[in-house]
């Protein structure tokens, strides 16, 4: 800037400013804040130079073999339980792929139950019932202080010790049958008609949501009233009934029957998959029942006060009042939880859960890439945590009060 | 320990690798300077590596690492055991942070020629079998399908497992569990209807950890070729051969019947030109691979031969019970032949 003033041509009668004086010495603040950050940048560069030329200068040294090209070759290994197609004989990108949608399986279930179960605590803590109050309160002290692993390990032992073996496994109407190789339930079969009862649930949804923000906009106007909760629920339901019957109203059922040592037909959770979920899910609820007690708790108490000085019911006043203002406090402490969640799912492999973490252990004893195996368990992990942050963030934004 | 913090721990042992300076052929004289021969050992196996109260360790594997610190240091109590589990075992070789693994190791391939690593000769053929509860009244692997298998990771295991069930089309399910103690459990809890790993760990499980022994059977396949033995650093050449033909001396003194108990009296009558050779009373074959004349005297003296490390941990006598098989000499129906020492 400095050096454009003094080119550009003097006009009028004003004086040339003084050409400002870049201070290049020691006691320019400006100049020492350049140094320090020069000097820690390099020194970051460094060590991870460093660290990466050091460990490859030894790996080669020790004749250890390098690089991901292994990705592409064969796995050899069957996974247990996986959400997409997945063959021995696929290549080891594959199998990690299976691991990270088994992670994600558990962390995205797991996320919504445990912010459903922890808000209802969390809620609970305020009722007006002192055994609901004293329950709630109680649940969170245990879950709280005890180990997610050994929760794990305890919810395991009670699907594989308590529940009888396959062989004998009691059903419910021959249907639903509970037992060490998991919960098995039937399935529709798939076809026209299932297929268009899920497009006409999500058409339903699409529906709901233009519903909702008809009635918002004509309360707001009119002050006429229209039911926003059971009728937005209704209406996927109902146009996904629609469809089926839509679709000729197919009624073949997949149904699970106990055959040799394994389940035929039906779908089952295996218990890995059950213990891993609700070890998961009560141990993070614990949390997010405190997050949203202390988000509860944050909103000064006169506006329940002035809420229910204008007729609103409790409910009402904490649905639509204390609940929209608590939320702002509740979410960036909420998000921290999610993360918990997510990673706490890599213990999984304690109990024989799939998890990523699980196949990347077995490739890496495969192949012996240690450090390849283990970047990428960090980096999948690193993905998820930054994706859950930057989601949880946009609503943050989204939710915070507005500035006029 | 959590499965992070493992991860934590491989990644502070990458980093150990990138720290150490690079580093060949000093074992021996690293394993001299320190008095000690650092041997990395199964966290817990019965007949192969096991710790009593008192922590002192036994098993066929830990004998090995006896033998080698006995030729070397002349006394095999010199020696530190590191329980290694089935991911730490290569990372802690590689890294320098053990001299040797003994620790019921599969050679193979891609274990030999990619992981840094030479293996010596195998001082156990095994084989990966089944076990599963007697009240299951499955009598062959082959009536299996669809069953659950329990198997611990980091192991050659699982890879077999899914050979064995594609090309048997059993479509086998494994549950793969990080800590042998958890893979076990599910297995006696019920959760999977068989249990796999090496024959001689199954043997080992099931004499251990089984409430009563007699309720698990053994099944008659075997599904895998598993020669377990110990390896060392690549790139050492020398502790290599010291490691190598102390295994071999002692394959050899059973076929020529030096046993612990007669060697001293074999090293001063035996006119027997190969146990002259083995003993060191007539050519001095400790100088070949940097050690005095003695070295397999020593080796010996401390665990006996190969036969006798096999009958006190393994054989028919201990509680494991496992048939010599495959194990005997060449000269008796096995495949133990060691090259000879001359």
């Amino acid at each position: 800037m400095a050096d454009e003033i003094a080119a550009s041509p003097p006009r009028g009668l004003a004086p040339k400013p003084p050409p400002r004086k870049r201070d290049w010495s020691w006691r320019s603040q400006a100049f020492r804040g350049v140094v320090y950050q020069v000097i820690a940048l390099a020194v970051v560069a460094f060590g991870v130079w460093y660290l990466a030329s050091n460990t490859l200068a030894n790996m080669q040294a020790r004749g250890i073999r390098s690089g991901f090209d292994f990705l592409l070759q064969p796995a050899g290994f069957d996974i247990g339980e996986s959400v997409i197609g997945y063959d021995a004989m696929n290549a080891y990108w594959k199998a990690f792929v299976v691991g990270v949608l088994n992670t994600l399986r558990v962390a995205v279930i797991g996320v919504v139950l445990a912010t459903i179960l922890g808000t209802l605590l969390g809620v609970g803590r305020f009722s007006r019932n002192a055994i609901v109050r004293g329950l709630c309160y109680a649940y969170v002290e245990v879950f709280r202080n005890v180990p997610v692993l050994i929760q794990l390990l305890i919810w395991y032992l009670v699907f594989t010790e308590v529940l009888p073996p396959l062989t004998d496994a009691p059903s419910l109407a021959g249907m639903f049958y509970l037992s060490k190789a998991g919960f098995s339930f039937p399935t529709p079969v798939w076809g026209l008609g299932q297929a268009l009862a899920g497009v006409g649930f999500l058409v339903g949804i699409a529906i709901s949501w233009g519903y909702r923000r008809w009635a918002i906009r004509r309360f707001e106007a009119t002050g006429q009233t229209a039911s926003l909760v059971l009728v937005p629920i209704v209406i996927p339901f109902a146009t996904a009934f629609l469809g089926w019957l839509l679709g000729g109203a197919p009624t073949a059922w997949s149904i699970p029957k106990p055959e040799g040592f394994s389940m035929e037909g039906g779908a089952s959770a295996t218990p890995e998959f059950l213990a891993v979920l609700l070890g998961l899910v009560m141990y993070t609820a614990s949390f997010i029942a405190e997050v949203v007690r202390a988000g509860i708790a944050s909103v000064a108490h006169g506006q329940s006060e002035a809420a229910g000085s204008l007729g609103l019911t409790r409910g009402m006043a904490m649905r639509l009042v204390i609940l929209p203002q608590a939320l702002r406090v509740i979410i960036p402490p909420l998000t921290n939880q999610y993360l918990n969640l997510t990673k706490n799912s890599s213990l999984a492999v304690a109990i024989g859960y799939p998890d990523v973490v699980s196949i990347a252990t077995t490739a890496l004893n495969q192949t012996g890439r240690a450090v390849e195996c283990i970047s990428i368990i960090m980096a999948v992990y690193l993905t998820l945590s930054l994706s859950i942050s930057a989601l949880m963030n946009w609503y943050n934004r989204r939710s915070a009060i507005k500035e006029r | 320990m959590s499965t992070l913090s493992k991860s934590i721990c491989l990644l502070a042992s990458a980093g150990l690798l990138a720290a150490a300076p690079a580093y060949a052929g000093k074992t021996l004289d690293a394993v001299k300077q320190r008095g000690q021969l650092v041997c990395g050992v199964n966290t817990g196996l019965a007949g192969f590596s096991q710790a009593d109260s008192q922590g002192a360790w036994s098993g066929l594997d830990v004998d090995v690492c006896k033998a080698v610190a006995a030729a070397i240091l002349n006394d095999p109590s010199k020696v530190k055991y590191v329980p290694l589990t089935a991911q730490q075992r290569f990372t802690a070789l590689q890294s320098g942070e053990i001299d040797i693994l003994s620790r019921n190791t599969t050679y193979t391939l891609t274990r030999d020629a990619s992981l840094g690593l030479h293996f010596l000769p195998p001082t156990y053929y095994d084989g990966q079998g089944f076990m599963v509860p007697v009240k299951s009244k499955v009598k062959s692997a082959k009536t299996m399908k669809g069953a659950t298998v329990c198997v611990q990771s980091g192991t050659t295991t699982e890879k077999n497992l899914t050979d064995y069930s594609r090309a048997n089309k059993l479509d086998l399910k494994p549950i793969v569990f990080e800590k042998q103690e958890a893979a076990t459990g599910a297995y006696f809890s019920g959760r999977c209807v068989a249990f796999t790993t090496d024959a001689s760990g199954l043997a080992s499980i099931r004499n251990k950890d089984a409430k009563d022994p007699k309720e698990h059977i053994i099944l008659p396949e075997l599904i895998s070729k598993e020669p377990l033995g110990p390896a060392v650093r690549r790139g050492d050449d020398e502790f290599e051969a010291i490691a190598k033909w102390v295994i071999y001396g002692l394959i050899e003194a059973e076929e020529y019947g030096i046993t612990q108990a007669n060697v001293d009296e074999m090293k001063t009558k035996s006119q027997d030109p190969v146990v002259m050779r083995i003993v060191g009373s007539s050519e001095d074959t400790g100088k070949l691979v940097g050690l005095d004349k003695e070295w397999l005297v020593r080796a010996i003296k401390a665990v006996g031969n190969y036969g006798e490390i096999f009958e006190r941990n393994v054989g028919a006598k201990t509680p494991l019970a496992l048939p010599r098989g495959l194990n005997s000499q060449w000269n008796k129906g096995g495949i133990q032949y060691a090259p000879p020492i001359r």
